[in-house]
């Protein structure tokens, strides 16, 4: 088996595999598993809607798996994706409603703020691991949490105590009419094409660019990168206030297309935190992200359809989906057997 | 028969670059024998085939005239052979008896009997000679003795051919000794030994034949009574070496460097560099003669930028450089050759061409607006490959899979490559071959020709005494003395590295080097 076979096999394989202890699980429970797997394909293809809603929910697993991605190019852990997303989510909603400009400054303006909210927010870990050596997953999490209540706090101060910013204006919005119409009124925005060019500019950033050797250099090797000159300290606080600036921007596709607004919530997203599986199956790589992205969003949102098509619970569907996620995480091991299977060969 | 592994004909590719060609090994019960090859030529890869890491594309393995397929270290080991890694694979916080038995514990009704263990470990100690104490944890230990503990372990799981990898790296002359004796210790108790050496008088001391490879290819096997190590030396390169370094006169000109009464203190902040003066002119290598620990990497970090000066004043060319960024000395027109190149040279994950460009990445003409220019890099890092021999597959290999000596003429291509006006070098030929070294020295010597100002840092006097023009001899923090090569013997820089003569010279090093 040449090399190139071996790498088309193992997604293939871990695919499969995840799919039929899934579907043992399922049997062991009393329930169908073709009825289930057909339930889940027709989750995520099986109408110009639900097509349309897996885009739509693959587009913000996109910029929070750059986010995670990006960080650990440099040699940071972002585990803060979470919170810097509840800002930027507040920021755009909150830009969307105080605010009546034409659109052409409007929605810029409102995605921008995200943007900058998820990067201050993620410029603090990074200033505190520079100059004090404080570990940015301990700040991260903790980032995460003040997120949280300091956002709910805010919407209720701008809500008159109400637990709702209430609707943005048109002129802040990524909707789009065009994707309604096609997709029979999904929720499918314009977003998605933002995160795809973010995809292009973390690569750009990462492959083309001065910074990102630079970036790359210092989270390969502080040491060596000191010795040539470089500010470490900087390049690492520049690191996370880019990777907070990708989370942020994730925050404003919730903000700005799925939703509309923001509105208080108990608890968070998981977009944040998924973020993290969704860049270490992608191997850190832009190209992996969106293979990551795109399986994490289908298989999300598909499993919505499983309870109401095939009558399996959500619990047994949760299940499912994360041994799935499971084998394909595990691709390394079947890589290995694989190899080992190979060597054998050749023994013989 | 009396060969106890036989390796006919190994030959080993990685896709296109063959590792191993052709190779034939044949090791005798009891006897020592060299495994001998410049960095790169194939040792590692022929040990690793032999211990079933690497299968061979061609070629047969015999274990005692019995012809075997090694398809996994488990493998070798219950043929009875057993590896001494150059870099010890030891749990810093287990005891010596933990380490020894991980991964074939004596157990009794489940629980891991660490008495019995202890007791055979202790046995096996006395019978070779080894003097390790069971019972110390491995980070209280010397690394000579964590050496021990290594062999300790093959011996414990029953090898009777032991492979030692380059075992003298990181040892003390004296552990070096103790080493040799140990070796000879084995032979006598029934072992076979196979030493990995790019060292010609280790070979000359213990072994009792030599097997030279070069560049992937088997060479031949000598009998070691009836070669020396001029032949070997030639063997092993390809051509004749030169073992002194041939150079012509220095013309040294204007003062470049000039160190004044420098004050610099350790990461404890404890001072380790008390006072020092010295002056590097243009058109000579000033050499660092000294005992490590004697304020010497303290010194270079200092007139680098990477450690902080508490008192004094660095200048280079009459600008003051004292405390400067890194980046405005390097630009000041320092090249810098590091101690540590794994830490400081290399950003080991990054390819040879990343690399190369490490000192100049953000300058015209490889950043231009803040973009990179790749094929601009490539460039640079083919002709510095092309001219400093350095061995690789390409620019794009990862500087992590070159050997030690293609590293190091990697980094001392990207250095000179800016054109330093003081070039740096800091234990340049530490871990490389005579080939590396001689090659090395040549290209420092190139410099100093070039009216450049070169400063040379070395642990090993024949070094600093065959390729230094002057010698500055360091001791506690100071330099107490600086002599002339031609002037002085091997005998009076040890008694000077020692610190015996330190008062008497005080005054005398004063007018030396402040050369104004």
């Amino acid at each position: 088996m040449s090399n190139r076979v071996v790498n088309i096999l193992v997604p293939v394989i871990s695919v499969i595999l995840g799919l039929l202890v899934g579907a043992i699980v399922m049997l062991v429970s009393g329930y169908d598993p073709v009825l289930g797997y057909t339930a889940l394909w027709n989750g995520i293809f099986g109408d110009a809607y639900a097509i349309g809603e897996t885009i739509r929910q693959i587009t913000p697993y996109l910029l929070a798996g750059l986010s995670v991605a990006f960080a650990f190019r440099t040699g940071l852990f972002n585990i803060g994706v979470e919170g810097q997303l509840l800002v930027g989510w507040f920021a755009a909603s909150y830009v969307g409603i105080a605010f009546d400009l034409p659109m052409y400054i409007h929605l810029p303006f409102a995605i921008i703020a995200a943007a900058l909210a998820g990067a201050a927010w993620a410029f603090i870990p990074g200033l505190l691991k520079a100059k004090l050596q404080v570990h940015e997953v301990i700040v991260t999490i903790m980032m995460n949490y003040i997120a949280l209540h300091t956002t709910n706090a805010m919407i209720k101060v701008v809500s008159d105590g109400g637990d709702n910013t209430g609707t943005i204006n048109p002129s802040a919005s990524l909707k789009s009419a065009f994707f309604e119409s096609i997709t029979d009124y999904s929720r499918l925005h314009y977003g998605i094409f933002i995160a795809l060019a973010m995809v292009l500019l973390m690569w750009f950033i990462l492959e083309k660019t001065t910074t990102g050797y630079e970036l790359k250099a210092v989270g390969f090797n502080k040491h060596a990168s000191e010795y040539a000159g470089m500010n470490v300290n900087k390049n690492i606080i520049l690191s996370m206030v880019i990777a907070g600036a990708f989370a942020g921007l994730a925050g404003a596709m919730e903000a700005l297309g799925t939703f509309q607004y923001a509105n208080v919530k108990g608890g968070f997203t998981g977009i944040g935190f998924d973020g993290i599986a969704v860049a270490l199956l992608g191997a850190n790589t832009p190209l992996g992200v969106i293979f990551g992205a795109v399986l994490f969003g289908s298989l999300k949102y598909g499993a919505l359809n499983m309870p109401n098509e095939a009558g399996i619970p959500v619990e047994i569907v949760s299940i499912v989906i994360a041994i799935i996620i499971f084998f394909v995480a595990c691709g390394y091991v079947i890589r290995y057997f694989l190899e080992k299977a190979n060597k054998k060969k050749e023994a013989k | 028969m009396d060969y106890v592994i036989e390796m006919l004909g190994i030959r080993k590719e990685f896709g296109s670059f063959v590792a191993n060609d052709n190779i034939t090994l044949q090791l005798k019960k009891g006897e020592i024998h060299a495994l001998l090859g410049e960095n790169g030529a194939g040792k590692s890869t022929l040990m690793n085939v032999l211990f079933g890491l690497y299968q061979p594309e061609a070629g047969e393995i015999k274990v005692k005239g019995k012809t075997v397929k090694v398809t996994d270290p488990n493998v070798a080991n219950d043929l009875g052979i057993g590896m001494v890694h150059q870099h010890f694979m030891l749990v810093e916080n287990f005891t010596v008896t933990e380490n020894i038995i991980l991964g074939n514990e004596l157990t009794k009704a489940g629980i891991v009997n660490i008495k019995d263990a202890a007791k055979k470990i202790q046995k096996l100690s006395e019978m070779y000679g080894l003097d390790v104490d069971p019972n110390e944890k491995i980070e209280d230990i010397s690394v000579g003795m964590q050496q021990r503990v290594e062999i300790l372990k093959t011996l414990y799981r029953g090898a009777d051919i032991l492979i030692f990898d380059e075992p003298t790296a990181s040892l003390t002359p004296q552990e070096i000794s103790e080493l040799m004796q140990i070796m000879k210790r084995l032979i006598q108790e029934g072992k076979s030994i196979i030493l990995i050496t790019h060292k010609l008088k280790e070979i000359m001391d213990v072994s009792d034949r030599v097997t030279v490879i070069r560049k992937g290819e088997g060479i031949g096997t000598v009998v070691t009574a009836e070669t020396n190590p001029n032949e070997l030396a030639s063997l092993m390169v390809g051509r004749q070496v030169e073992f002194k370094t041939v150079k012509s006169e220095a013309n040294p000109t204007d003062v470049t460097l000039v160190i004044k009464d420098l004050v610099v203190a350790d990461y404890r902040g404890i001072d380790k560099v008390k006072g020092l003066n010295l002056a590097v002119r243009k058109g000579e290598i000033l050499g660092i003669a000294g005992i490590d620990g004697n304020g010497q990497s303290e010194l270079i970090e200092a007139i680098t930028g990477l450690r902080k000066v508490k008192a004094g004043s660095v200048s280079i060319n009459g600008k003051d450089i004292t405390n400067k960024k890194p980046r405005k000395i390097t630009e000041s027109g320092v090249g810098h050759i590091p101690q540590d190149r794994h830490k400081h040279g290399l950003v080991l994950d990054f390819s040879i061409g990343h690399n190369i460009a490490l000192q100049t990445y953000y300058q015209d003409p490889i950043s231009k607006n803040g973009i990179m220019n790749y094929s601009k890099v490539s460039e640079l890092a083919q002709k510095v490959i092309k001219d400093y021999d350095v061995r690789t597959q390409g620019e794009h290999t990862p500087a992590r899979a070159l050997s030690g000596g293609n590293q190091q003429k990697a980094i001392i291509g990207r250095e000179v490559l800016r054109d330093p006006e003081l070039l740096i070098a800091a234990l340049p030929t530490r871990g490389l071959d005579v080939g590396a070294i001689e090659f090395i020295h040549q290209r420092l010597i190139e410099q100093r020709d070039k009216g450049k100002a070169v400063l040379l840092l070395s642990f090993e006097l024949d070094e600093v005494m065959n390729v230094s023009d002057r010698i500055a001899v360091i001791y506690d923090g100071q330099i107490v003395d600086t002599l002339l090569p031609k002037e002085t013997s091997e005998q009076e820089l040890g008694l000077l590295m020692a610190g015996q003569k330190k008062n008497s010279n005080i005054g005398k090093q004063g007018e030396t080097t402040h050369v104004e």
